[in-house]
């Protein structure tokens, strides 16, 4: 299959993430959508590191370019410290205003 | 190797400390020493070149003069800030020994962003620094700003990682070597392949989010208003210098060849940054928030050096990130000791508290970058850096007026401060004043002076 379809997919997802964190108000959503866009880049690297292997099997070991999918591994195990940490602020904020909605966070403007 | 290796150690070490130590400022002296250990530990792996455990790192990090001297700097920095702030940290909350081990785990993720060599380890030591920054924010859990400001800074942090995974997934993509080694990265010549630039933008944003370069500030004076305020002083001052560090490193390893091609993005980015933080700063009534634009602002010339990228450029983040933190530590020391923010809070203090008012001139005039000070030799380094550079001399002229600008809200302080009446009697101070913490500030007025006579106490190590 063609790099450019895994691109466009994976770019998509990504946009979908970003147009989330931007208009979506629930703290729990907007984490989501982060995950999302995190998960859009695991799919690209993974795809990469294909697309690099076949592109260079004439040249080298077997084990060409498959540092991209460690690299996943990586940004799983970051992604999941983020949501320990992250869960623990939203519970702190729930059990102090009973909400989750970022609408609510406008005390520090004035 | 020794710092990293050392503080991760320690991190843990800290969290025990709390179990095992009834006494409340235990942890205090064992963070001071186990920093004090690591410092030594790093200078030494940088006289004698060599690490004490000898660990095949596959060339994934890198360990030279430079970086090893950023880590000294930023070490020292934090050990003024341990010595100056140490008792209010432990006073934010029951438990002060976490709060020294995620401030430890913080110094590791910083001595992996001052060294790496491929974008794996990149990615991994910002999300190092940046995760504990995250707890340490919402420390003060009954607090709903602190709460407020742990949730934006949580968010907006995460959201700019997924931003520069993008930029990494890309800049791979387009990189035929198919390496994430930051010297590997393959950039052709003439135009810049299309998938690199794409990783470059993304990359860009997100490291501005980070650093808080315009127009993506915004989350900046919100999260370090509601920060509790010795914790606001750590990460706007250590985090951010490492975030720099690292904005730099990478940009010059792997995209330094084509330096003419984006450098009228960060000319962009350092404008609007200048403009936005000073003027924003002019109209603010706290002091907290009024270093929190100002910190926006600096960020700015910080920008210089990678606007430049030459030799005085290195010099001058050296430089910048020694004399901006003292400073900023300095001023967020005495801050915690007020009751009142704003800049009224401070009418009449030199009458009250004159040592206090004297090293807060010092602090705010080396903020500012008067002559004899600091912050003057920083900001002449980086702006020197900027005209080497031969391109855009406009941005020098720029980032001067703004430097102006900058002198009205320091001074508004320095104005209340000295010739302005309190209006209730000896009340503007109301936190006890301990003799250590006279004499550390009285340490960091000197070592701003002489930082400001005598640069090369700081730069001289790097060709040594």
């Amino acid at each position: 299959m063609d790099i450019k379809a895994y691109i466009v997919l994976s770019l998509t997802l990504f946009t979908i993430g970003i147009i989330g964190v931007l208009v979506r108000r629930n703290a729990i959503v907007i984490f989501m959508c982060v995950e999302l866009m995190l998960n859009a880049v695991n799919l690209l690297l993974v795809a990469f590191s294909k697309m690099h292997a076949i592109s260079n099997t004439a040249k080298l070991s077997p084990t060409f370019a498959s540092d991209a999918q460690i690299f996943v591994f990586f940004i799983m195990v970051v992604a999941a410290a983020e949501v320990s940490v992250g869960l623990a602020i939203i519970v702190m904020m729930y059990r102090n205003v009973h909400t989750v909605d970022v609408n609510f966070l406008n005390r520090l403007k004035n | 190797m020794n710092a990293i290796i050392l503080t991760a150690i320690w991190g843990v070490v800290m969290m025990f400390s709390g179990v095992f130590f009834k006494n409340k400022s235990i942890p205090k002296y064992l963070a001071i020493i186990g920093l004090l250990i690591a410092v030594i530990a790093n200078t030494a792996e940088f006289s004698i070149a060599k690490p004490i455990v000898h660990i095949n790192i596959h060339d994934m990090l890198r360990f030279e003069k430079y970086n090893l001297l950023f880590i000294d700097v930023a070490f020292l920095c934090t050990m003024v800030y341990f010595l100056l702030s140490g008792t209010e940290i432990e006073k934010v909350g029951p438990h002060a020994g976490e709060y020294f081990a995620l401030i430890f785990f913080v110094l590791c993720g910083v001595s992996i962003v001052a060294t790496f060599n491929t974008l794996l380890m990149f990615f991994i030591g910002i999300e190092i620094m940046s995760i504990p920054l995250y707890i340490l924010t919402g420390s003060e859990k009954r607090n709903l700003k602190s709460n407020e400001a742990a949730l934006k800074y949580f968010l907006m942090g995460a959201f700019s990682t997924g931003i520069m995974l993008m930029g990494i997934a890309f800049v791979y993509g387009g990189n035929p070597n198919g390496s994430f080694f930051i010297d590997k990265i393959q950039l052709g010549s003439g135009q810049m392949p299309v998938m690199i630039a794409l990783g470059l933008l993304f990359m860009l944003v997100s490291l501005s989010f980070k650093v808080s370069a315009a127009p993506f500030h915004f989350w900046t004076p919100d999260v370090y208003d509601g920060a509790p305020t010795v914790f606001t002083s750590f990460m706007s001052t250590i985090v951010k210098a490492a975030g720099f560090f690292a904005f730099i490193r990478l940009f010059e390893h792997s995209f330094g060849t084509m330096h003419d091609q984006w450098q009228k993005l960060i000319v962009i980015i350092t404008v609007s940054t200048l403009l936005i933080g000073n003027v924003t700063a002019v109209f603010q009534q706290s002091v907290k928030r009024m270093l929190a634009y100002s910190s926006i602002a600096q960020a700015g010339f910080m920008l210089l050096a990678l606007f430049a990228l030459n030799d005085k450029a290195k010099e001058g983040i050296l430089l910048y990130t020694a004399a901006y933190s003292l400073a900023t530590i300095g001023l967020f020391g005495i801050l915690t000791k007020m009751e009142d923010f704003t800049i009224d809070g401070f009418n009449g203090l030199a009458k009250q508290q004159p040592l206090l008012a004297f090293v807060a001139t010092v602090c705010l005039l080396s903020l500012t970058g008067v002559p004899l000070t600091a912050g003057f030799q920083s900001k002449f380094f980086m702006l020197m850096a900027a005209v080497d550079n031969g391109h855009q001399f406009w941005l020098v002229i720029v980032a001067v007026l703004f430097a102006a600008i900058s002198a009205y809200y320091y001074f508004r302080v320095i104005q209340a401060m000295y010739f302005k009446e309190s209006s209730q009697p000896s009340v503007t101070v109301i936190h006890s004043i301990s003799s250590q913490f006279k004499i550390m500030l009285i340490v960091i007025a000197i070592l701003i002076s002489i930082i400001g006579i005598y640069p090369e106490i700081v730069i001289g190590w790097m060709y040594r």
